[in-house]
């Protein structure tokens, strides 16, 4: 009836994989910070997985935190990719200021 | 289903004393935005320097009565249902952390003035960083490290992109979020599988699991601890973990490189001292062996590479592995000197990282970007306590007598002797004089060229043409009464507020002459008092680490 652990395990192994081996070989700024949240949710899945198995609630509190921790963190990276960007734009982004006030 | 059957839930009792430090910060950190924001950038910079230091003044004396609180007995204690320990290498860390951010604020008031970048970002992001050390220090809990971990390496990625005016400064930002990211996630990756292993997240509950349950197959476990000392060893900048560290030193405003440097290694060691320490202590057989190679890896690279460098910065991330390497020696000892070994050297290096890249920022000139080995030439000469302070500093970065840096070096190969691995040693020892070449260089660089004839590339060109026949005499007057200010002041709590008025005010009169604030003099003036008092003068602060070292 239920899926049996090894499965999830497997699963958050392969998803883990993927985004480590993902964010190592794609050049796609975007791309590698999916990656990292692919590699962060398949540690959720490996807690909530065995918080079944051991029938401990405290897996799934830290899902909360590395979920909130995970948004936290591509706030930050998007706001650096932004400030890149604007500056690669150059001159046409930087000058619109003079018409301020 | 598991949420319904964990019944009796009982809300924690919030011990807010045990946190006032990092509350104190985070505080502090939320009036300096909220100032910022709500006066529109009016406040000058001065004021929110003001604010960061006095903020890190509060949680220093609230450590100091932490420290009091847990040294005496000698029995720490745990805070929100066991997930901080308040012990005294916790309250340690919390010091440090606090002498860090006082200094620190200092350091990048004159930078931020030079620079005219307004407004309490760098100050309110430091303060948050340096909570995020203390609480990876305090952390009984690995959700707790994971927490204080990000809370310390969010700011900081924020800060090595803080200077919008360079390119550099953008990538720096941009490499070390991904890659710290990167090492986030791994770090996350073992600490689940350390859970499915132990069947707790808390410290002191593995510890209790891995003493009473002898495991014959535990796979899992062991490649729990593996994957968080990968997390670890990225952070502290370890080979093979340290692609990061020359391009962000280099890339990241100098300030923010030199607070990044000193406040990474001190949460980073921190949580990795507790977690091998104390809860995977009995898998030792397992983690030594690692532990030797990557010391060897990381102590290596770190002197070769940096003897190719011409950047200042690049060669001082160099030297910053190279120093990661020997706080590894420590680790690697796995025993009580090693510990306290580690701990010394941690203190000592931040100080030292601190000062140093404080010289850097001068020496960069407006604009930041004069880091070239070319720029200090004859800088001594130009300048000649400035260059006596960065010649303190490197020399005791390379482990001269006198300086607390060779004792530092001392220590941990000491402990490394002591459990048996003098290859290692040797090694260490080794590497060490190696990497002395290329501070020696820049040493030799200040002193012994003719000031005069790299006139057009000097950064300080209003300091060059000041030059006169009576600077060499107030040169030699200043730094001896600076030393022996410095033994008066040599308990680590006082130190920074007395060598801020004593020196800062008899620098004063030069440094406005020179165009460099005397905020950072006065920073430069503390780490340098630091390395020679307690260098000449080591008992307090060995005895210090000594007894923060008693792990629960």
């Amino acid at each position: 009836m239920s899926v049996p652990a090894d499965f999830y395990l497997t699963l958050s192994a392969v998803m883990f994989t993927i985004g480590a081996v993902g964010l190592l070989v794609r050049r796609n700024v975007l791309v590698m910070f999916m990656c990292v949240e692919l590699m962060l949710n398949a540690a959720n899945l490996a807690f909530i997985t065995f918080a079944r198995e051991l029938n401990d609630v405290g897996g799934q509190i830290a899902v909360f935190f590395v979920l909130v921790v995970a948004a936290a963190e591509v706030v930050v990276g998007l706001g650096i990719i932004v400030a890149i960007f604007r500056r690669r734009v150059g001159a046409t982004a930087d000058d619109v200021h003079v018409l301020k006030g | 289903m598991i949420l319904a059957s964990a019944t009796g839930f009982a809300v924690p009792h919030i011990d807010y004393t045990a946190i006032l430090p990092e509350l104190i910060l985070i505080g502090g950190s939320l009036v300096l935005l909220a100032a910022g924001a709500l006066n529109v950038r009016h406040l000058p910079t001065r004021v929110y320097s003001l604010l960061s230091g006095a903020t890190g003044v509060a949680a220093l004396i609230a450590g100091i009565v932490l420290w009091q609180k847990v040294h005496g007995g000698g029995h720490p204690l745990t805070a929100v249902a066991h997930s901080l320990v308040i012990d005294g290498f916790s309250t340690a860390f919390v010091i440090l952390s606090a002498c860090i951010i006082i200094v620190s604020s200092a350091i990048a008031d004159g930078y931020l003035r030079r620079e005219g970048i307004a407004g309490p970002e760098f100050h309110a992001l430091a303060l948050l960083g340096a909570s995020g050390a203390m609480l990876m220090a305090a952390a009984n809990d690995f959700i707790v490290i994971f927490l204080g971990l990000e809370i310390m390496s969010i700011p900081l990625y924020v800060l090595a992109a803080l200077d919008q005016r360079r390119a550099e400064s953008g990538e720096a930002g941009m490499k070390y979020f991904v890659l710290g990211a990167f090492s986030s996630a791994i770090f996350v990756y073992g600490i689940a599988l350390t859970y499915g292993a132990t069947g707790s997240t808390n410290l002191a509950q593995i510890a209790g699991y891995l003493a009473t349950n002898v495991s014959t197959s535990n796979g899992l476990l062991l490649a729990g601890a593996g994957l968080l000392l990968v997390g670890f060893l990225f952070k502290v900048a370890a080979v093979p973990f340290h692609m990061w560290t020359p391009d962000v030193y280099q890339g990241a405003p100098t300030p923010a490189t030199g607070f990044m440097a000193a406040i990474a290694k001190v949460g980073g060691f921190a949580a990795l001292l507790r977690v091998f320490f104390s809860s995977f202590h009995s898998l030792e057989a397992s983690w030594q062996p690692i532990l030797w190679v990557v010391a060897v890896l990381t102590l290596v690279t770190g002197a070769v590479l940096g003897l190719v460098q011409r950047d200042v910065k690049r060669m001082l991330a160099y030297s910053s592995i190279n120093h990661a390497g020997f706080i590894l020696l420590g680790l690697q000892a796995a025993s009580r000197e090693g510990m306290s070994a580690s701990l010394y050297y941690v203190f000592v290096y931040a100080f030292l990282v601190l000062g140093s890249f404080a010289v850097i920022t001068v020496v960069g000139g407006r604009g930041d970007t004069s880091h070239a080995i070319e720029s200090y030439r004859g800088l001594a000469r130009r300048q000649p306590l400035l260059g006596f302070g960065f010649a303190v500093l490197l020399l005791a970065q390379a482990g001269a007598p006198f300086t607390t840096g060779f004792l530092g070096k001392l220590y941990v190969v000491e402990a490394a002797v002591r459990s048996h691995s003098y290859a290692l040693a040797v090694i260490a020892m080794l590497t060490g004089a190696v990497a002395a070449a290329f501070y020696l260089r820049v040493v030799f660089v200040m002193y012994s060229l003719p000031a005069g004839e790299a006139a057009p590339a000097m950064a300080l060109a209003d300091g060059g043409a000041l030059a006169t026949g009576t600077e060499p005499a107030a040169a030699v007057a200043a730094p001896a009464g600076e030393s022996r200010g410095g033994v008066l002041v040599a308990a680590p709590p006082e130190a920074p507020a007395g060598a801020a008025t004593g020196a800062g005010g008899g620098l004063r009169l030069r440094a406005a002459s020179l165009g460099i604030a005397p905020s950072t003099l006065a920073g430069i003036a503390v780490t340098v008092l630091f390395t020679l008092a307690l260098g000449i003068w080591p008992a307090p602060l060995f005895s210090f680490v000594h007894a923060a070292g008693l792990l629960f």
